[in-house]
């Protein structure tokens, strides 16, 4: 079984929300990522949102932004960040989603990666600029390799579209939880527990919450209302923060701050 | 001057049709929406309002209204008599978007994308701008009807066109700095992207060449089309025919396939975009989408792209602001492909001496995007009988190009 089902079937069995830290892959070091995933699935994460650095994301806010930037100067390939998951995969069998652009992905040929990601042990992915209208063959290929495209809602989707999206949306959804691009905010919208519900109301698939969750607040009221909470930015901003640092002194750092937020998100605090 | 019935110029309605973008925004493989699901909603808001407005009298009149008064349409088609002498080739003629109000072929878009935005009930306007033309055009139309405006510019290009610059901050608009990765056009457009993410229930963003996702290379291209409808009936006014060559410069592509696009289903008249050869073919140091690129999705559509082969984005160069764009819109990817237009580059030093040229002897001062289409044409003209005839979009002033020209020179103004 996939391990995105897998684990999402076992959280709700214990009736807990997922938490799912994102993190870019190759910053600062495609090493330390390593131990960070390694460390995260320690501190009871239970699931990583992986994201591939790309030259021009247009969903993306500036710690993210600057994030890829960064481990793109260190040269980073999609063949070195596949090698990781490999490696990975040696010692943790936490689900690992990718975050990929569709520029990236197209570049690549969306089967070929597909088919190199399952071999190592990926277990789907996320594509921010690819609309569900133009999503259909690339699903097609997720299904076939047991590979699941996980697609977005956002606050701004009509009707008409959150039914297709539910429709093709493969082992979870992802809810974007503002009008905007990632990044730390102080103030979540009032009306999120309600659209949810409405989503709920038209698919079994659990529903994760991401943009704009940045302190353990907030992720406890996510962790209230949905069935996964994604935090990106404001791990990233640690990882920015011990960046020159030896990489043991970030990874202790910032598994501390995930641990909490995993607290947090799961109510234990 | 010679009067021929042209059997060819009636030929037009048998001709097949080729009628791109489909319904899903595609030009054969290239084009599409590669955007995230937050503005989806909204372009499809878009398309719906236009596709009405298109067919609606009364916008198209008041479109046309202010085409005539406030921008002085129709922009002349001029023959270039020193330049055809010098040449010793075909009669060459100009088409002088350059004499529009505030010196482009932008303001033909930015008044219609904003006269569209007012229908939608939007108060605030946003836009990207590479060596500022499209930044004053929307600026300027911004103005005229009191919207909220905010130009995103890289550092770079603030640096360049500072004259720009200037006049887009008299004209109210509020100019953001863009100082994300080359500090050009594709950063500013990523910057007006994340802006309209947010900001998407209220704003309507004015792209100002034929990329991005769908609408915006057909909303554009229908807005620009006013310059080639225009060439078609100058041209047979006076010559009695159809050109042989159409010659544009082509960054985003906007001015191109303006004058293009009516001449499509005119198998003789042969189309030719210039792009940017920058220093030369090493990456980074140009700007030929077309001639160098592959495909890919950049800013919401797929064409051709330069990027490496992991999908990353190349840097590009260009010594014309308005060329420096490592995109190009997908109809003039599928134009390519299916060999209806043809393109090729000139270097930055051949688009200066045709800037320097064309000054002289014609007393007319060109963009240095347009300078690309005059190089071109010096080269090209050379082998063609003097019998034929080209046109040549002057899409733009060279205002805006003096200082960094001057510098270039060794001169400081």
């Amino acid at each position: 079984m996939n391990r995105i089902d897998k684990k999402f079937n076992e959280l709700r069995v214990k009736n807990e929300p997922a938490f799912i830290p994102f993190i870019t892959a190759g910053d600062p070091s495609l090493e330390v990522t390593k131990s960070l995933v390694i460390e995260f699935d320690k501190k009871g994460a239970d699931l990583i949102e992986l994201g591939i650095p790309y030259s021009d994301p247009i969903a993306d806010g500036p710690v993210i932004q600057s994030s890829y930037y960064r481990a793109l100067k260190g040269g980073v390939k999609v063949a070195d960040i596949l090698e990781l998951v490999k490696e990975i995969r040696s010692t943790s069998e936490i689900p690992i989603v990718s975050m990929i652009s569709h520029s990236i992905l197209y570049r690549h040929g969306c089967e070929r990666f597909i088919k190199s990601a399952v071999q190592v042990g990926l277990d789907g992915a996320t594509i921010p600029d690819l609309p569900i209208e133009e999503a259909q063959n690339i699903i097609d290929i997720g299904n076939q390799e047991g590979f699941r495209i996980v697609c977005f809602i956002a606050p701004t989707t009509t009707d008409r579209r959150m039914e297709m999206i539910v429709e093709k949306s493969q082992g979870f959804l992802y809810y974007i939880a503002v009008v905007g691009i990632t990044g730390v905010r102080n103030t979540l919208s009032g009306d999120l527990a309600e659209n949810i519900q409405k989503i709920r109301r038209k698919t079994g698939l659990p529903v994760a919450l991401g943009f704009g969750i940045s302190n353990r607040e907030q992720a406890k009221m996510a962790g209230k209302i949905a069935d996964g909470v994604i935090v990106g930015s404001a791990i990233m901003s640690e990882i920015e923060k011990f960046g020159k640092q030896d990489g043991s002194v970030l990874v202790e750092n910032v598994g501390r701050f995930v641990g909490d937020l995993v607290k947090s998100s799961k109510g234990r605090v | 001057m010679k009067i021929v019935t042209d059997n060819k110029v009636v030929q037009k309605e048998v001709k097949r049709n080729r009628s791109v973008p489909d319904k899903s925004g595609h030009f054969g493989k290239y084009g599409g929406k590669f955007i995230p699901e937050t503005l989806m909603p909204a372009l499809d808001e878009l398309e719906r309002e236009y596709l009405i407005a298109k067919n609606d009298t009364k916008f198209n009149e008041e479109l046309q209204y202010y085409l005539k008064e406030y921008v002085g349409r129709p922009s002349p088609l001029y023959f270039a008599k020193r330049l055809t002498e010098k040449l010793k080739g075909p009669k060459i003629y100009f088409k002088r978007e350059d004499l529009n109000h505030t010196g482009a072929h932008k303001i033909n878009n930015t008044l219609g994308q904003v006269l569209l935005a007012m229908r939608m009930g939007k108060k605030r306007i946003i836009a990207e701008t590479g060596a500022g033309q499209h930044g004053v055009a929307t600026a300027t139309a911004a103005a005229m009807f009191g919207l909220t405006c905010d130009v995103y510019m890289g550092e770079e290009d603030m640096r360049r066109q500072a004259l720009n610059l200037f006049k887009m901050r008299l004209l109210g608009a509020n100019v953001v700095p863009v100082r994300t990765g080359s500090r050009t056009l594709k950063d500013a457009t990523n910057e007006a992207l994340r802006d309209w993410m947010s900001s998407v229930r209220d704003t309507h963003y004015i792209i100002g060449s034929v990329v991005g996702p769908h609408p915006y290379p057909m909303m554009v291209r229908d807005f620009q089309t006013v310059i080639g409808r225009e060439t078609r009936e100058q041209i047979l006014k006076v010559e009695n025919r159809l050109p042989d060559w159409i010659i544009a410069c082509v960054g985003g592509g906007s001015n191109a396939i303006g004058i293009f696009y009516p001449f499509i289903e005119d198998a003789e008249v042969k189309l030719i975009g210039v792009e940017a050869g920058g220093l030369g073919f090493d990456v980074g140091q140009h700007a030929a989408s077309l001639s160098k690129g592959e495909k890919g999705i950049l800013h919401g559509s797929l064409s051709y792209v330069l990027q490496d082969s992991d999908g990353q984005t190349s840097q590009v160069h260009s010594i014309s602001a308005g060329l420096d764009y490592p995109g190009v819109g997908p109809e003039h990817s599928y134009l390519k492909d299916e060999k209806r237009a043809e393109y090729v580059s000139v270097t930055d030093d051949e688009a200066v001496e045709a800037f320097n040229l064309c000054a002289r002897l014609e007393g007319i001062i060109p963009a240095l995007e347009s300078a690309h289409a005059i190089a071109y044409t010096m080269k090209f003209a050379l082998s063609v009988d003097k019998d034929k005839i080209m046109v040549i979009n002057i899409s733009g002033s060279g205002d805006k190009d003096s200082s960094e020209v001057a510098r270039k020179m060794g001169m400081d103004l």
